[in-house]
């Protein structure tokens, strides 16, 4: 509360310095920035699609008068989304590298390329690395996922020189490429699918899909098994199922309730907790996840030690006050994917509720849509949405009863859109 | 201008929502930045997927009640429009018509 009637005092004093708000039109100008006080201080920690939209729209609502630090390792933003396209031959890697110059220079970002190495969120303050601290009124933590490999022995530093996920799009995309191109027409491709949830619902099965177009066309002998740790494929399922038995039958083998519980990197060998094993001339192992590791530092991993729970009219961690936390990182709401379409909603809606509370008033209630696309070969897609509406009596985060679905069936129009929806969404997050 | 364009539309939402919703006023500019993801940023794409900025807003909002009824045909738009209120599609058509198609930046210090 103390923090509320502070950043309204600093609201009251930025009115009475210039007439500010009233007599400023546009709000949006050199001047603006100069002339109004600062509503508040935000750091943002991760510059994938929840944290560059959050940064963005920080400085876009608040018209330049929220102070915007972002600070990612990479010095380029890698789209995950598209990225199984590539894997395919179907999508230059090129067009998933994307620069962050346009958040500094469009949007007056702070940008600043370290690793965070500390949060004080008692003081306030992110430390990185290079050695700079940044202090803070509201810290925006947008983490991504890192990798539980150790829940698949074997699965060790050295094999994953060989052995690969390639479920963050970079170096392992190409990586995957590499290893197909290789391979010898009549080899066997194997894909390992993490129990639910992971990011990306859809991905998995997607990428399935590409490798299997690749096959079919280039290496007509060859097989790709697909052993996933769900019960069944746990998004699109009718679509990609009929897909799969229209388009790729004897190219694409489903197995459910296959969790890999043991690699040997040395023979190529998966084998599961009763036992089983299956051998693969290519193996892409994609391990259960959990939160970025920073987020575990920071204390606000509070769900099966696995997730962080936030208040979702805020995104307000649940565990530690003044940091926001988004994307794949957070305990889903209700149906709610792990998706770059929702990490960027996500980013909105926490973007909008921190200007609201630095101006000294009532954060709107959340309303949220997501969409996912999935390139089924290399013309035609099939989408799921939703949308996801704050309950004010539940409160909760529930999807609206009766909208949302998914494709009628595979199209080359929706092709073209998932496209378009790629360069939208990064355009919309980055520039 | 634009504030006044801002502050007609909060107005106009609030009070759709408290007519008709009985739900909490929430601002427009928000809600609308869910369409962003798709339509490109104020409604600004240039792609497949079409621009909604300065559209005609009466066009705007006969095509998003058709989808919501499920009378005009499309893949996606007839699901996703039937999450939103009726005031918030008159909300949305009015906050889309009034966009330009020039690109609105914060300028840096």
């Amino acid at each position: 509360m103390s923090q509320l009637n502070e950043h309204r005092r600093k609201l009251l004093q930025a009115l009475a310095a210039g007439g500010a708000l009233a007599a400023s039109p546009l709000l949006g100008g050199c001047a603006a920035t100069r002339n109004h006080r600062s509503l508040g201080r935000v750091v943002v920690i991760g510059a994938g699609f929840g944290g560059a939209t959050a940064a963005k729209y920080l400085r876009k609502w608040s018209e330049g008068r929220i102070d915007v630090v972002l600070i990612e390792r990479n010095r380029q933003f890698v789209s995950c989304p598209t990225s199984n396209e590539v894997i395919a031959g179907n999508r230059a890697y090129e067009t998933l590298v994307h620069a962050y110059d346009g958040l500094q220079k469009n949007w007056g970002v702070r940008v600043v390329h370290a690793e965070v190495t500390a949060v004080d969120s008692e003081k306030r303050k992110v430390r990185t690395d290079r050695g700079e601290e940044f202090d803070y009124d509201r810290l925006v933590l947008s983490p991504g996922i890192d990798f539980n490999f150790a829940a698949i022995a074997g699965y060790d530093e050295t094999a994953r020189q060989s052995i690969l996920h390639a479920w963050k799009a970079g170096p392992q995309t190409l990586a995957l490429r590499q290893q197909l191109l290789a391979l010898n027409d009549g080899g066997t491709v194997v894909l390992s699918i993490p129990k639910a949830p992971y990011r990306c619902p859809p991905g998995p099965y997607e990428r399935a899909s590409q490798i299997a177009h690749y096959l079919k066309n280039h290496k007509p002998r060859s097989k790709i098994l697909v052993l996933d740790a769900n019960e069944k494929i746990i998004s699109k399922t009718k679509l990609f199922a009929d897909h799969w038995a229209a388009d790729y039958r004897g190219t694409l083998e489903y197995q459910p309730n296959w969790q890999a519980t043991e690699l040997s990197a040395t023979s190529r060998t998966l084998t599961n907790e009763i036992g089983d094993r299956v051998r693969g001339d290519v193996i892409n192992l994609i391990p259960p996840q959990t939160a970025g590791k920073i987020a575990h530092q920071i204390g606000v991993i509070n769900a099966n030690n696995r997730w962080a729970e936030v208040d979702w009219q805020t995104l307000e961690s649940t565990a530690v006050r003044n940091i926001h936390v988004l994307g794949d990182a957070t305990l889903s709401a209700p149906l709610m994917p792990k998706s770059g379409h929702m990490a960027n909603q996500h980013g909105k809606a926490a973007a909008a509720a921190i200007v609201e509370i630095f101006s000294g008033r009532q954060p709107p209630p959340t309303l949220m849509a997501n969409t996912c696309y999935s390139l089924v070969d290399d013309r035609r897609a099939i989408h799921v949405d939703s949308v996801h509406r704050w309950d004010t009596e539940k409160r909760q985060l529930l999807t609206v009863a009766g909208s949302g679905g998914v494709s009628t069936a595979p199209s080359v129009e929706e092709g073209l859109f998932a496209r378009a929806w790629a360069r939208n969404i990064w355009a919309d997050t980055l520039s | 201008m634009q504030l006044v364009f801002a502050l007609a539309g909060l107005c106009l939402a609030t009070s759709l929502h408290a007519a008709e919703d009985g739900t909490a006023p929430s601002s427009v500019r928000y809600f609308a930045a869910n369409c962003f993801n798709c339509h490109g940023t104020e409604g600004r794409a240039t792609s497949a997927i079409p621009a909604i900025a300065g559209r005609d807003r009466e066009f705007l909002l006969e095509s998003l009640k058709a989808f919501k009824a499920g009378s005009k045909p499309a893949s996606i738009m007839q699901q996703l429009a039937k999450g939103y209120s009726d005031s918030e599609l008159v909300a949305l058509a009015d906050y889309f018509s009034r966009q330009t198609q020039g690109a609105s930046h914060v300028a840096v210090e």
